[in-house]
């Protein structure tokens, strides 16, 4: 049904949308169906609506649906001939709207129901009131009918089951080849005889009115599993609505281009034990052009109806994490180890619900990034959602709180009639085969092979010279990259932005990686910190030939493992040599002879393909494609191409999982090489030419004090980080689901090379060829045969040579622009921008492909005010910490003299600068940012600004945080970001309230909240795909979007990712422009672009590729005095502008006028272009792609692109808004604080403060409780807040999420009940306590009672938790103290101050990157130093007295407020607890709490020697 | 990069020139070298800049940040290795560059620059010493042959590197050494002649053929070579010295300030004078007019010699002492020089025109000049004016003119070969370094004016890069 998107059309490609939702299932566990089930699924929908999403016309829903049991009694009133329940299949079928289409699909089914010796008992029209339905729904709702099927003596189910299957997948095959016009419409959301599925392009509470059948008491069933879809994607469908036939997917599979590939690759070795010969028609296995959870579905589905069970199938696509810190059995660790040798993860945060009929459960990856929680009541329903409180229960009749865990699963046997825990359930199948003896007997660990002689990693000097030439090593290469790489065994760190040209503009001949930029995610999905959460992730993968995945022998696992898939030459000597005739291998040469140049290299290639095919009939295990054979007669292809080019080609043969492929390539050397030779299939490289280079640096001592085998060692290292750094950017744990997951966009390739070697991958203006790829092999086997130089170029990418690279900022832009915004000439400005413009056009960035289409100008001063265009101008987020106090109010004052933004950056800002100054100018940053860290990020912070702006990725490192060296964080920082001097700050890559689209949405709700005066933004990186997050960010109600291109700057990142992740603005800003428009949302939001934006020629480009506003970040800071050192990480700034050394600031010689010149210059030249374009407003300007035309070009490589699809104008621009022209609705107007401000006034009055009391109840649906009654306090009190207690509130039931978030000072919110995620979230100060309602008869303290990430970023106050906390409790807490009675995995995560109290067991990775604050744990078992990630923080007894009153002190507290049996038992008998608590202590924030000690001491000191001094005496 | 640090905690320290006293007696070296370690910590000022403008103000695109970081590290080898890669003759550049990189220096934004030229000349000589400067013959011949002509720093650097690329090269030189410039216009206090010596018998060494004392355009038809040569360049500089035609210019002792250096030069190396023609300042009234490095040149020569006074005139006004606005970093600004020459006895005047030579018996006694003063006028074009009432007269026994050079000079050679000119009177080439006459090139102050030797020697590698091409594809 893929069809009813729209084509791809501009640069929107609907293979970009993204889903995530809210979803849950209701069952009775004994399996006595009801309609009341029915009932309260549908209920736990509509209570979940705020997760969905709706479309431009508010009326449209992205999918909703439930899968239920099949009603017998229902259907049997209708069809009198049914036989009885469970002997016959049925579903809804989605016809074309088109009768006679529909009667075709109609006539086809039946043929196949006739052909697999079934019959059609009947047909069943489906009651549906389509009056409900948003305009955009109906236009795409198909015709429905409901079949029923059974066949002759079919009384076994399973067979019947699996009849039904075949028919299914026949059937759509049949329609797919069909010529139908409405194919697309066609679709069986289900055809089972225990299940069927109600869904559809609805919002939740359109579910019941739609379908009729739902409203009928006689629909029963024991189950019902719901799904809500929140879908970033433009165009939903009802096809894609979920439940699938099985399960409901809450989650993205980031893998799943790769998964897909992996998939049909292993087709070929298909063998069925049930279907046989049948398995033809089940092929293939996955629908094309569905979505990533149907593609999940799809293989689930063929997983089961082979015999395995639905959770052993979903241990084997989603396992937990099984490495060495995880605790689980053994087995289950051999169990887990067998499968990953013949399937790789479908790797993503997911939490699924499944049903089969018999069995309902649910499960989460193994980073348990969504929420799950459960309830189960004392008349045995079950009740699971991504929210609690989605159905409410009496307290009394509650017997059980629990959650979903990371890679646990939960499992309802109706039949049985009882849960089955996580342990016994794996147990079961674990020990269904002796997988542990399978894998100890077959798997091979590559370091127990036996290796036959060695190959020397050593080269003589000319050897190696010229092997660095062949394969273009600069000096660059070796001197910062592999030296540091090889010494320190890190990625080297850079600063600012890169700003060379794109590959495909270079002048130089490129290695083809550069022409890749990495993917990553954000906002549908989280990055995963890849060095705090190292739990989860893994480069251990095996090579081998994979056996049939739908058999299981011990034979399966016959592999050689390898921890590392960075080969030594000693390891692929090992897998040469090797005598096993299982695993044989050969070496292929990738070159090709330079004399029969051109097409030579394809031609290779080309016979390359073949002759891999042949040795894989032939029976070899191992392909070693090896460069080692160039010479003077053959240049090496490109290793990526070799590498891509035979995994595709061996993919369309399915020949690809019978082989490992290794590279051995002296070509690869940095992370961004290896990430793309596995991101397109490779199973293990060799870089025998880095191997060769270390050697050689060692021999001359330029890496010093490290012997050769310790510095390839740390080069692997270093390799190896980076690669995991590369995987979590994309939110992927494996290497195993990494691999060939192709994560990257290509920028100037054309269709030739796409279409055969690259298959799949994005690119999107064309490019090169074969023919330019092999002029640049052979450009460098000229310099290294022919021309030779005795010294390696240095080509200046990272750092600016005369002869090097070009770079955007140079000498000359650089000194012109400082000149020219000093001397505050207008004609020296004109130098600069036109030196730019003719950069551009070299062509260097992509709008230097642009001309302006000549118009009928008007005059000057029609043209919209200098004034009024500088007001949508804005600065860069620079954090003070990244720069200077000097510069970021520099930036501030300016930017508030001509109306325009200036951004506070991730960091805070000292409230002094909240007001005004006398004068009248004021730097008080207009746009507050809120990044992942939430350093300093207060009530108040928020309160005092005009756009609230969420950053979700950096231009120069999208999909990593950030940290900043305990170093650089002095005094007046650590206050700013209210953490400790001298402490080390850690930004987490995802923001831990931002897991999914509906998160995002939630957090724009609670910043509305948080301060409903200001704009809210969100801060996105170009990307493929980055229109169709837009979407749904704009869907989420954000006011404004900003799409930043990778060029942006930076004050710290590894060098790979400046380069390397993300992609121009250009196409990203013109994606999601075309994509806004198409839905109709583009009216409601404002765009924002930035990345290298330095003149007013260029924001008309921007401008008329559809943004209305403009940011400028390093233009900024070189008018500011900045000279492109590039040392910003090393606090080094020799200008004072990116420095916090005192004496360095001094030489800060920026002043605000600089930048107002700047600024009015740009506007100058933008109103004398808009004269030109005969354009009088700017809002006129947004969006006219007509208003450009493409040059020609006649650079060698560059004409080769079309960057026309830029310049696509979609049908809808027409008919739709083409820029903003409303705002949002935010539906902020009826929240619960409204009452609450109400009722609290007489504390808010000005001088009033008076205490008020109030009392509430609550449910899930009332969501940041407490956050503008917080506004109205720090707004009139600022930082300060009410005295305590003086607004007190209680409330009963299920609070929603975010409940006290940024809770101010003064205010003590207490909650009967039980909360959601994101609990006291940036607690500024307030109280939070949370106990189980009174006549609760569950035991509190093994109960959960609230949520995931509680006192994320909070900076004051105190929570008291009566009961148990779900994952990454006080995540990045930096100021509040907080009792809890229990909590999930990574507590205390990155926690930076306050301190909290754990009265029991706590999850893995406990204190990860913690580097301040204090835990207390109570570790009654012992077992906590196993849960605990030691990498900062030592563990201790609490033996100081003032520990012991500090806990003794808050447990009375806690005993007081929530009246705690286990902190009483705790207080009673202290003594014999004592010894178990264990002080939790970060070493960092140790040093630093006693270098402030030992500097009060000396304080004194002095004090008293100078009072000696002065002969006083008392 | 060394020491991130080192530009913060390191002061600028130059070697600094031996004491006045000491060296005003002898014509060696003035300035002096540091000791190794002093050496790298100035080098470890360098900040590797991101943008590394020394590098994009440099001539010859020295690459200062990756060699200065070898110096600090001590990996001499590796800093001479890059260094040699742009610059032929960094021991010469190091000894008489104005650096242009120092006046670029980031370091110079707020603190004195990085001592760029010094360190240049450190990792150069402490080459020489480490033996790393060795001839390597070109492995093959190409069989092409090429004549330069002109041994100055353009016309070494040329033939140095068409040398090395295989050609056949021979260099012609009127003098009886090559050098140019350098050789006899530069004094030896501030570049000894054994300097050129030692790099030019590795030349010699590397097969490049020199031909001294022969005059091309009279010894040898211009056409003569063209005819044997393949391609040839003309790097004969610009030596039309300016000159100041007022009355009393016949007098005796009024001098072309290179006659006088040359004249010195010779006397140096050993050379006997007939006695008529020496130029000495002996006991005398000297006046150098123009304040340029040649004037300053002739100051310090004059010392040596044992004036009684010296007084050197220029008509521009007195630059300032720092950089001002108009000149804003990086650019190369105009501000006061004050060499080691000028600290050795002189008196400077400035805006001072020059109106009459007054002699006794032919020989000048005295100079009448006047002050000026410089407004701008029409079109933004400086204006100059006397000021009425301040003529005023000086003594004068020896005047030593040093106003500069106007263009190579248009007789013999270059009149034989008919080469078009360029506006200045300059020869004319086009952007691949060939004049109007196919095959013949021009490289250094012949086609771009007086100018540096930093500059010979780029336009030097530029043309032989011309000639390369030129020569690869005939």
């Amino acid at each position: 049904m893929s069809n009813w998107l729209p084509k791809q059309q501009g640069l929107y490609d609907s293979s970009h949308e993204h889903d995530s939702c809210g979803i849950g299932f209701v069952a009775h566990i004994k399996g006595k169906p009801s309609h009341e089930i029915i009932e309260r699924g549908i209920e736990v929908l509509e209570r979940m609506e705020h997760r969905g999403a709706e479309s431009a016309d508010n009326k449209t829903g992205d999918g909703a649906g439930l899968l239920i049991q099949i009603p017998h009694d229902l259907y049997k009133e209708d069809i009198p001939s049914l036989p009885g329940n469970g002997l016959y299949g049925t579903g809804i079928i989605f016809l074309p709207r088109d009768s006679g289409e529909a009667e075709h699909c109609i006539a086809e089914l039946d043929r196949i129901i006739s052909e697999e010796g079934m019959k059609t008992i009947g047909w069943r029209e489906v009651t549906v009131d389509n009056s409900v339905l948003g305009k955009i729904s109906r236009a795409s709702e198909p015709a429905m009918k409901q079949i029923f099927i059974t066949g002759e003596s079919l009384n076994d189910r399973t067979l019947l089951e699996r009849k039904l299957y075949i028919i299914r997948k026949s059937i759509e095959d049949a329609i797919r080849n069909s010529s139908l016009k409405e194919k697309h419409l066609f679709y069986i959301p289900s055809l089972s005889s225990r299940t069927i599925v109600y869904k559809g392009m609805l919002m939740p509470t359109q579910v019941r009115h739609y379908y009729r059948d739902l409203q009928d008491p006689h629909m029963t069933s024991a189950v019902a599993l719901v799904h809500s879809r929140f879908s970033t994607n433009t165009f939903p469908s009802w096809d894609l609505a979920q439940p699938f036939r099985m399960l409901a997917h809450n989650g993205e599979i980031n893998t799943v281009k790769g998964n897909r590939f992996w998939m049909s690759a292993r087709e070929s070795t298909f063998d069925s034990p049930v279907f046989g010969e049948e398995l033809k028609k089940l092929l293939p296995v996955i629908e094309p052009g569905k979505s990533d959870s149907a593609s999940f579905d799809n293989a689930l589905e063929m997983l089961y109806f082979n015999g395995r069970s639905i959770p052993h199938a979903l241990m084997m696509l989603i396992p937990e994490s099984w490495n060495e810190k995880n605790p689980i059995p053994e087995e289950l660790k051999y169990f887990y180890e067998y499968h990953s040798t013949f399937m790789e993860p479908w790797d993503g945060p997911a939490s699924m619900v499944f049903c089969d009929g018999r069995f309902v459960g649910g499960t989460l990856d193994r980073n348990g990034l969504r929420p799950s929680r459960y309830v189960i009541t004392r008349d045995d329903l079950i009740v699971m959602g991504s929210e609690v409180g989605v159905q409410t229960f009496p307290p009394e009749a509650i017997v059980y709180k629990g959650r979903l865990m990371p890679g646990k699963l939960l499992l309802v046997d109706m039949e049985q009639g009882r849960i089955i825990p996580d342990e016994e359930i794996k147990r079961t199948i674990y020990t269904r085969k002796p997988y542990q003896l399978w894998v100890q007997l077959n798997r091979v660990n590559l370091e127990d092979l036996d290796v036959k002689g060695d190959v020397p990693v050593a080269m003589e000097n000319e050897a190696l010279h010229e092997m660095h030439l062949l394969y273009g090593y600069t000096r660059e290469d070796i001197e910062d990259i592999i030296t540091t790489m090889a010494e320190t065994a890190q990625e080297p760190t850079g600063s600012m932005g890169t700003d060379t040209p794109l590959a495909v503009f270079s002048d130089k001949p490129q290695r083809l990686f550069n022409y890749f930029k990495q993917c990553f995610a954000q906002v549908t999905n989280p990055p995963i910190d890849p060095i705090r959460e190292e739990l989860v992730m893994t480069l251990t993968s095996y090579i081998g030939t994979q056996k049939n995945l739908l058999d299981e022998t011990p034979e399966h696992c016959r592999m050689i493992k390898f921890k590392s898939p960075i080969f030594t030459n000693r390891n692929i000597e090992t897998i040469r040599t090797n005598d096993n005739p299982e695993f044989r291998s050969i070496t292929l040469p990738m070159t090709f002879p330079v004399k029969t140049a051109p097409g030579s290299m394809k031609r290779a290639l080309d016979n390359l393909c073949i002759s891999v095919e042949e040795k894989i009939d032939q029976g070899y295990t191992y392909i070693i494609l090896s460069d080692r054979s160039a010479d003077r007669d053959n240049a090496p292809i490109p290793s990526l191409l070799a590498c891509a080019g035979i995994h595709h080609y061996l993919i369309r043969t399915k020949k690809r999982t019978r082989i490992g492929l290794i590279i051995e390539t002296a070509e690869a050397r940095e992370v961004m090489h290896f990430a793309l030779l596995f991101g397109y299939g490779a199973s293990a490289v060799n870089p025998y030419g880095a191997f060769a280079t270390i050697n050689d640096l060692v021999k001359k001592e330029e890496i010093k004090n490290v012997r050769h085998i310790k510095a390839e060692d740390n080069y692997i290292k270093s390799v190896n980080k980076g690669l995991l750094k590369v995987l979590s950017k994309m939110g992927t744990s494996t290497l195993r689901s990494y691999r060939g997951s192709q994560i990257f966009e290509a920028v100037g390739f054309g269709s030739e090379l796409i279409e055969t070697y690259f298959t799949g991958t994005e690119s999107r203006i064309g490019g090169i060829g074969t023919v330019e790829v092999e002029r640049e092999a052979l450009m460098q086997h000229e310099t290294a045969y022919f021309k030779s130089p005795s010294l390696l170029e240095s080509q200046g990418v990272y750092q600016y040579r005369k002869d090097g690279e070009r770079h955007a900022w140079n000498p000359e832009t650089i000194h012109l622009l400082q000149w020219a915004t000093r001397s505050g000439e207008y004609t020296m400005y004109k130098k600069f921008s036109d030196l730019v413009n003719s950069l551009n056009r070299k062509p260097h960035f992509i709008r230097g492909l642009f001309d302006f289409k000549p118009q009928a100008r008007v005059p000057l001063d029609e043209v919209e005010s200098e004034k009024n265009i500088l007001k949508r101008l804005t600065t860069g987020a620079m954090s003070f910490g990244s720069i200077s106090k000097e510069t970021h109010e520099t930036i501030a004052a300016a930017m508030n003299a001509i109306k325009g933004r200036s951004n506070s950056g991730e960091g805070g800002e000292d409230p002094e600068r909240f007001m005004p100054h006398p004068d009248g100018t004021s730097t008080r940053s207009a746009i507050k940012q809120i990044a992942s860290g939430r350093f300093g990020v207060t009530s108040n912070y928020l309160a005092n600004a005009d756009e609230l702006q969420i950053k979700i990725a950096q231009g120069a490192k999208p999909g990593e945080g950030g940290q900043l060296p305990g170093f650089k964080v002095d005094k007046i920082i650590a206050r700013t970001r209210h953490s400790t001097p001298g402490v080390t700050l850690i930004s987490p890559p995802p923001h831990h309230d931002i897991y999914s689209i509906e998160d995002l949405a939630q957090l724009i709700f609670d910043l509305k909240n948080a301060n409903p005066k200001a704009r809210v933004s969100v801060k996105l990186v170009s990307e493929s795909g980055v229109g169709t997050v837009a979407a749904g960010v704009a869907k989420a109600h954000a006011d404004n979007i900003l799409i930043s291109g990778f060029e942006g700057g930076t004050g710290a990142s590894p060098l790979s990712s400046i380069k390397h992740a993300g992609l121009p603005w250009e196409l990203g800003l013109a994606e999601t422009h075309q994509t806004l428009v198409m839905n109709d949302l583009r009216g409601r939001v404002r765009l924002q672009t930035d990345g290298q934006i330095k003149t007013g020629r260029e924001i008309v480009i921007a401008a008329l590729l559809g943004a209305e506003e403009f940011g400028f970040g390093t233009a900024t800071l070189i008018v500011l005095g900045c000279v492109m050192m590039r040392k910003c990480h090393q606090n080094t700034c020799p200008v004072g502008v990116a420095t916090q050394d005192p004496e360095l600031r001094k030489k800060f010689t920026g002043r605000p006028e600089h930048l107002i010149n700047y600024f009015s210059f740009m506007v100058r030249e933008v109103r004398e272009i808009m004269a030109e374009l005969g354009i009088r407003k700017f809002d006129d300007l947004v969006g006219r792609r007509d208003l450009l035309s493409v040059r020609t070009i006649d650079h060698w490589k560059a004409k080769t692109i079309d960057p026309s699809p830029l310049l696509y104008v979609p049908r809808e621009a027409a008919e739709f808004a083409t820029y903003c022209v409303q705002d949002q609705i935010h539906k902020i107007h009826d929240v619960l604080d409204h009452t609450l401000i109400e009722q609290s006034s007489p504390a808010l009055e000005r001088y009033g403060r008076m205490p008020v009391q109030i009392s509430l109840p609550i449910n899930n649906t009332n969501r940041a409780t407490g956050t503008m009654l917080s506004y109205e306090v720090s707004k009139r009190f600022g930082e300060e807040g009410l005295p305590d207690d003086t607004i007190s509130c209680m409330f009963r039931g299920n609070a929603g999420q975010s409940f006290g978030a940024f809770l101010a000072k003064g205010i003590t919110f207490r909650l009967e009940g039980d909360a959601n995620d994101y609990l006291g979230k940036g607690l500024s100060g307030g109280r939070i306590i949370v106990v189980p309602p009174a006549g609760s008869t569950f035991a509190p303290e093994e109960s959960i009672i609230i949520g995931n990430t509680v006192l994320y970023g909070a900076t004051a106050g105190e929570a008291f938790i009566r009961g148990i906390a779900g994952e990454r409790f006080a995540v990045r807490n930096s100021g509040a103290d907080a009792v809890v009675e229990g909590t999930g995995d990574h507590c205390a995560e990155y926690m930076t101050g306050g301190r909290i109290i754990v009265l029991g067991n706590v999850g893995r990775n406990f204190a990860a990157g913690m580097s301040g604050g204090i835990a207390y744990v109570l570790d009654r078992d012992g077992v906590f130093e196993y849960f605990c990630n030691k990498g900062m923080v030592s563990l201790s007894a609490v033996r100081e007295y003032e520990d012991q009153e500090f806990i003794i002190g808050c447990l009375e507290k806690h005993v007081k407020h929530t009246g705690s049996t286990v902190a009483r038992d705790i207080l009673h008998s202290w003594y014999q607890h004592l010894p178990k608590f264990i002080k939790v202590l970060p070493l960092e924030y140790k040093r630093a709490m006693d270098e402030m000690k030992l500097s009060m001491i000396d304080e004194k000191l002095a004090r008293i020697r100078e009072e000696e001094q002065l002969g006083v005496t008392y | 990069m060394g020491d991130p640090k080192g530009f913060i905690n390191i002061k600028r320290q130059e070697a600094g020139y031996r004491p006045v006293e000491e060296r005003v007696n002898d014509y060696s070296e003035v300035e002096k070298h540091m000791p190794d370690d002093a050496r790298r910590l100035q080098a470890s000022r360098c900040m590797d800049c991101g943008v590394p403008f020394c590098h994009w103000a440099c001539p010859v695109s020295n690459i200062m940040p990756e060699w200065q970081d070898r110096v600090y590290r001590g990996d001499w080898k590796g800093a001479y290795d890059i260094l040699q890669e742009t610059n032929n003759f960094p021991e010469f550049t190091g000894r008489v560059c104005p650096a242009p990189c120092e006046a670029s220096c980031v370091v110079a934004i707020g603190d004195e620059a990085v001592t760029i030229r010094q360190n240049e000349l450190a990792v150069i000589e402490k080459a020489y010493a480490l033996g790393l400067v060795k001839a390597s013959p070109p492995r093959h011949r190409t069989g092409k042959k090429v004549a330069v002509i002109g041994g100055g720093p353009a016309g070494l650097a040329c033939g140095d590197l068409l040398n090395k690329s295989g050609h056949s090269v021979t260099l012609f030189e009127s003098a009886d050494g090559v050098g140019g410039y350098l050789r006899y216009g530069i004094p030896d206090f501030k570049l000894n002649k054994y300097i050129i010596d030692r790099r030019v018998n590795l030349m010699v060494e590397e097969g490049l053929i020199i031909k001294t004392g022969i005059t091309i355009g009279k010894d040898i038809s211009a056409s003569a070579i063209r005819k044997e040569f393949d391609a040839v360049c003309i790097s004969i500089g610009a030596r039309e010295a300016r000159d100041l035609p007022i009355p009393g210019r016949e007098l005796k002792g009024i001098h072309q300030s290179l006659d006088y250096l040359v004249q010195q030069n010779h006397v140096v190396k050993g050379d006997t004078i007939p006695e008529d023609d020496i130029i000495r300042a002996y006991d005398k009234n000297v006046v150098v007019i123009g304040g340029g490095d040649t004037g300053s040149d002739c100051v310090g020569t004059s010392n040596r010699q044992g004036a009684r006074s010296i007084t050197q005139l220029e008509l521009l006004p007195k630059p300032a002492e720092h950089r001002t606005e108009k000149e804003p970093w990086p650019l190369w600004p105009k501000v006061l020089k004050t060499s080691s020459s000028h600290e050795e006895g002189c008196e400077r005047m400035w805006n001072v025109s020059t109106k009459k030579f007054i002699g006794e018996q032919g020989r000048i006694k005295q100079i009448s000049a006047v002050n000026v003063e410089w407004s701008t006028g029409p079109g933004g074009n400086p204006v100059m004016n006397e000021v009425p009432g301040s003529e005023f007269t000086l003594d004068a026994d020896l005047v030593l003119l040093a106003m500069g050079f106007i263009h190579p000079v248009h007789t013999g050679l270059m009149k034989e070969l008919g080469l078009e000119l360029d506006g200045r009177g300059n020869i004319r080439i086009d952007e691949n370094c060939m004049t109007s006459a196919d095959g013949v090139f021009s490289a250094g102050d012949s086609s771009r004016g007086a100018s540096l030797v930093v500059h010979a020697i780029q336009d030097g590698r530029m043309a032989a890069a011309a000639i390369d091409r030129y020569l690869s594809q005939s």
